[in-house]
């Protein structure tokens, strides 16, 4: 495969028009027509949300073609789509298909245990998680033009992308201290390509939109998200896996826009009188149990 | 110096935010009806209109932002702004805030894919070729009488204005040039 033709700063130009809002995670048209009626700057098509992925177990791959088209036929903001780490042919598939932007997610199951998709080959963006600075400069070092971080998809529990959002930010405020000489052993230590990682230390942040995702559930969580750095969120399994998606839907949107005011983020929580969805303890989950630890 | 309103609902308001810095004026983050005041021009940046459309009839800020721009200040909107500054919006059919007589195809290039990035004469601007950064931008399909037409592309109207309200289907603010911004905070002065 040869060298795209498409500029990085279009691939991220469409990353920068999403700020400040909220992606959704949707499974069929009609969820898709009521994430985009309550405010969401992009959709996700994928087979199933995260939860039911985890509940329902087997493999789990890039969504049905009929339903991610139909999707891009009936919203008029940006849909994305999910591809197996590694499955470059899910990707191609996806890239003719016409989607915005792909996710190489690793809420699906692997599909290459070794390497990452080469995303410097394919003219459509990649948005790729990560848990730490040396996982985002690797994937953003193959192409990938967003970053979010990998949270723990489908549990509801935003534990492990505060941990993750936290662990990029701590890890850029560290190379920002170091003198010219210590870099080249920080880029050793962290796995990553060593021009990335000067060009973090000279500018203290990503070269690429920096998201959050895994975990957001409700309006609070976002806010949370947004406040520890974020410039925009992913929402899984947080809207439909709720008692009242539209309605979720629409608060976590105000709450993500109006994360430093709490007198709005508070008015975001009041208009949610239904449960979220459940919520699972990740700390008692089997190492087997985390989607997290899938991508290298 | 002039204060600079950048809507900020959602979208790359950063980006126009470090435009109006570089041109040594002050960006101020519009969100809620009260960031209005003490503005001196207003910026409606890229996104989502649809999204933006949504927050600015909760937070009530749909009529004084139109109020705003009708003002006499200097007015910019790009991709999603100019859809929000809008006549007529198609592609679907959505409500916009009317302040500039132009009719507006949301999406009008296409998708992600259909982005482009190009070189335009620089017109009344004046320079070398101006940078044109197109994410999956909307066309301008009619212009009104009293709507001058600044820059073309492939014969189609790309910056628009009437008097100091001035519309963009590219991204100026993603160039680093501020050739726009300037002409456009120029034409506020009596």
């Amino acid at each position: 495969m040869t060298e795209a033709q498409t500029p990085l700063r279009l691939k991220t130009g469409l990353a920068e028009m999403l700020k400040g809002g909220v992606i959704m995670d949707v499974t069929t048209v009609e969820q898709a027509t009521i994430a985009e009626q309550s405010g969401a700057c992009a959709v996700m098509a994928l087979e199933r949300v995260p939860s039911d992925i985890r509940k329902d177990g087997g493999v789990a791959r890039m969504a049905r073609i009929d339903i991610i088209e139909s999707i891009m036929g009936t919203v008029s903001i940006p849909v994305m789509a999910k591809a197996r780490i590694g499955h470059f042919a899910e990707a191609q598939v996806l890239q003719q298909l016409g989607v915005d932007y792909i996710d190489e997610s690793e809420v699906l199951t692997p599909a290459d245990d070794k390497f990452h998709i080469d995303k410097h080959a394919f003219d459509v963006p990649f948005v790729c998680g990560c848990r730490n600075l040396g996982e985002a400069l690797r994937r953003i070092g193959e192409g990938a033009a967003m970053i979010r971080t990998k949270g723990e998809a489908g549990s509801g529990n935003i534990v492990e992308a505060v941990r993750h959002m936290r662990q990029v930010m701590k890890d850029m405020r560290e190379l920002q201290v170091m003198g010219e000489e210590e870099l080249m052993t920080a880029a050793k230590d962290l796995g990553a390509p060593y021009e990335l990682v000067r060009m973090v230390a000279q500018s203290g942040k990503l070269p690429v939109p920096n998201f959050a995702a895994g975990g957001v559930a409700t309006p609070a969580d976002a806010a949370l998200m947004m406040s520890l750095g974020a410039e925009a969120v992913f929402v899984g399994s947080g809207i439909f896996k709720s008692q009242d998606p539209p309605t979720f839907a629409a608060a976590i949107v105000k709450a993500t826009t109006h994360w430093n005011d709490p007198a709005l983020v508070l008015e975001a929580c009041r208009t949610v009188a239904a449960a979220p969805m459940v919520g699972l303890d990740v700390a008692s989950m089997e190492p087997d149990q985390l989607l997290q630890t899938r991508g290298w | 110096m002039v204060t600079v309103g950048v809507l900020a609902l959602q979208g790359d308001f950063e980006a126009h935010a470090r435009a109006v810095l570089a041109l040594g004026h002050e960006p101020c983050a519009v969100k809620t009806a009260a960031d209005l005041a003490g503005t001196d021009a207003l910026v409606l940046p890229g996104g989502e209109s649809s999204t933006m459309l949504k927050l600015l009839r909760e937070e009530r800020l749909f009529e004084p932002l139109r109020e705003a721009c009708t003002s006499g200040r200097p007015v910019l909107g790009t991709c999603a702004g100019a859809i929000l500054l809008a006549r007529s919006v198609t592609n679907p059919d959505q409500e916009s805030l009317g302040v500039l007589d132009i009719a507006v195809e949301r999406n009008g290039y296409g998708r992600q894919r259909d982005s482009f990035i190009t070189e335009l004469p620089p017109g009344a601007l004046g320079g070398g070729p101006l940078e044109a950064v197109f994410i999956r931008a909307p066309v301008i399909r009619e212009t009104g009488p009293e709507v001058e037409v600044v820059l073309e592309h492939d014969g189609r109207p790309v910056l628009v204005r009437r008097g100091a309200v001035w519309a963009a289907t590219f991204h100026p603010e993603m160039s680093g040039d501020v050739r726009v911004l300037e002409a456009v905070l120029r034409s506020g002065d009596p």
